[in-house]
């Protein structure tokens, strides 16, 4: 019955454009990138029974945050458990997987909405839609890195610059719909979350159909494998079982960890630090963070196309490097009072949060060859359900800490980007230390 | 589909495809440029 699934159905004959494929894979990366709009819902699901004014028996924010941490961690485990299936089964039956746990989730949570259960909200948004992301997420990696061997980084980065930008679309439509269904006496969360759950399910099958992968012996017309080998870009595979055991998994992972928490940490914090540092208004603190999430977005595809030229190794160089300087000159802004400078530091960081995960398949396929990066990546993403959780839990502690010494709300931030600036510096050691794995770890073809 | 088999992609479909996806990206950095630009405001 699920035939059409499989990966030798998905196979593209002889004149097929390999340009079809990252359309295939923005399908998925836009809409599972709604992750990063949730937070549009915060202020209305605090009011589903209030409906003006918070309830004695409405949610309150810190119930509603474990939502986007639930998904945030099964994406990074579904990720890491089921990497392997999707490597083996192909994109289409693992971006087919991904549509229905990402929309069920919505319509799960929908009737959690409905009910007012947060169990349910719980269980669809975070465990259901968080499986969906992880599965969505990794599912069309490993194929593009395959169609676009000549520009591996340049083909990831935009695909995971679609899930920097499934916010942009997912932020204005959630409030558009809101607004449709909302009344005087009624907020319109669920049926909000039901149609925002069918648009998704409808566009991931559009991508599930259009997927295909290249034959074996399929190469880019005119292109040539490089004759000198580069040393850190291996030709051989490593299985997926023993990429793990390697020091070079695990410093990668250190180098994802290190710069997601980092760009978490200013991510999270931005509306609040620019209000708190340079006192602007609320709206032009959602301004600040527009631009910011803007840079995030392009960053995924300018820093990922600048490593097929520069090699990763250098890209995460340039990370760190300017990264240190940037999060220390941070705190100076506010003390010059500049709010041009804030944002011009902050957005260049957001620049390479976002460059770093969209860089980050192109270094494992370097490292470990194309046969297994898929599952390897989705492994490596147990980093970022980490960081997910050590980034803002480091800023807002640190920053509580300091306002409870009696440091003004303005300087509140001034150690938490230094901390940053420092766990930078362990990511550029990693960095360092990554070599060519040993070729013990090669698989015998 | 069978690796064997021709699939002639035409333009027309490279068209739609990217205009399914870049429409609603172009909407949605529309969108977020305008509110964006409250920093000037």
């Amino acid at each position: 019955m699920f035939g059409f699934l499989a990966r030798e159905r998905t196979v593209a004959g002889p004149g097929f454009n390999r340009w079809m494929v990252p359309p295939a894979a923005l399908c998925i990366h836009l809409c599972i990138g709604q992750a990063y709009a949730l937070s549009v819902f915060n202020l209305p699901m605090t009011k589903l029974i209030g409906i003006t004014e918070s309830a004695p028996e409405d949610w309150l924010l810190t119930q509603l945050g474990w939502i986007f941490s639930l998904a945030i961690v099964f994406l990074g485990l579904s990720a890491a458990l089921f990497g392997r299936w999707v490597e083996e089964g192909g994109p289409r039956r693992a971006m087919f997987a991904a549509a229905l746990c990402w929309s069920g989730g919505f319509l799960v949570a929908a009737l959690g909405m409905q009910l007012h259960n947060i169990w349910f909200v719980y269980f669809g948004y975070g465990v259901l839609g968080g499986i969906g992301l992880g599965l969505g997420y990794i599912s069309p990696v490993s194929t593009l890195i395959k169609w676009f061997p000549d520009r591996p980084g340049m083909a990831t980065g935009m695909a995971i610059m679609g899930f920097g930008g499934g916010a942009f679309i997912a932020s204005p439509l959630s409030v558009s719909l809101l607004h449709m269904f909302s009344s005087s006496t009624h907020i319109g969360v669920a049926e909000t979350f039901v149609c925002l759950g069918l648009i998704y399910l409808v566009f991931m099958m559009v991508g599930a159909a259009i997927v295909r992968v290249p034959a074996e012996d399929w190469k880019p017309a005119g292109w040539q494998p490089s004759a000198q080998p580069k040393k850190l870009m291996t030709s051989a595979n490593v299985h997926v079982n023993e990429a793990w055991k390697t020091p070079q998994f695990w410093c990668i992972w250190i180098v994802l960890c290190m710069n997601v928490t980092a760009g978490i940490g200013v991510l999270g914090q931005a509306s609040a630090m620019s209000q708190e540092m340079f006192g602007v208004t609320a709206a032009v603190a959602g301004g600040i963070v527009g631009f910011m999430s803007l840079s995030n977005m392009l960053g995924r595809f300018f820093w990922a196309s600048l490593s097929d030229l520069i090699g990763r190794k250098n890209t995460y160089f340039c990370f760190f490097i300017l990264g240190i300087g940037l999060y220390s000159l941070v705190p100076h802004t506010g003390s010059l009072g500049s709010v041009g400078l804030f944002v011009i530091c902050t957005a260049v960081i957001m620049t390479m949060y976002g460059g770093g995960f969209a860089t980050v398949p192109a270094y494992l396929k370097d490292m470990f060859g194309t046969k297994y990066v898929g599952a390897i990546h989705g492994r490596l993403l147990t980093a970022w359900a980490v960081a997910g959780v050590l980034g803002p839990v480091l800023v807002n502690y640190i920053r509580q800490y300091q306002i409870d010494s009696g440091i003004p709300k303005a300087q509140a931030y001034n150690t938490t980007m230094y901390i940053m600036a420092g766990l930078l510096v362990v990511g550029l050691i990693a960095n360092s230390l990554i070599k060519a794995v040993d070729s013990r770890h090669h698989l015998a073809e | 589909m069978s690796g064997n088999n021709e699939e002639k992609t035409s333009g027309l479909h490279l068209l739609l495809v990217w205009g399914l996806v870049g429409i609603p990206l172009i909407w949605g950095l529309i969108q977020t440029i305008g509110k964006a630009m409250k920093i000037f405001a």
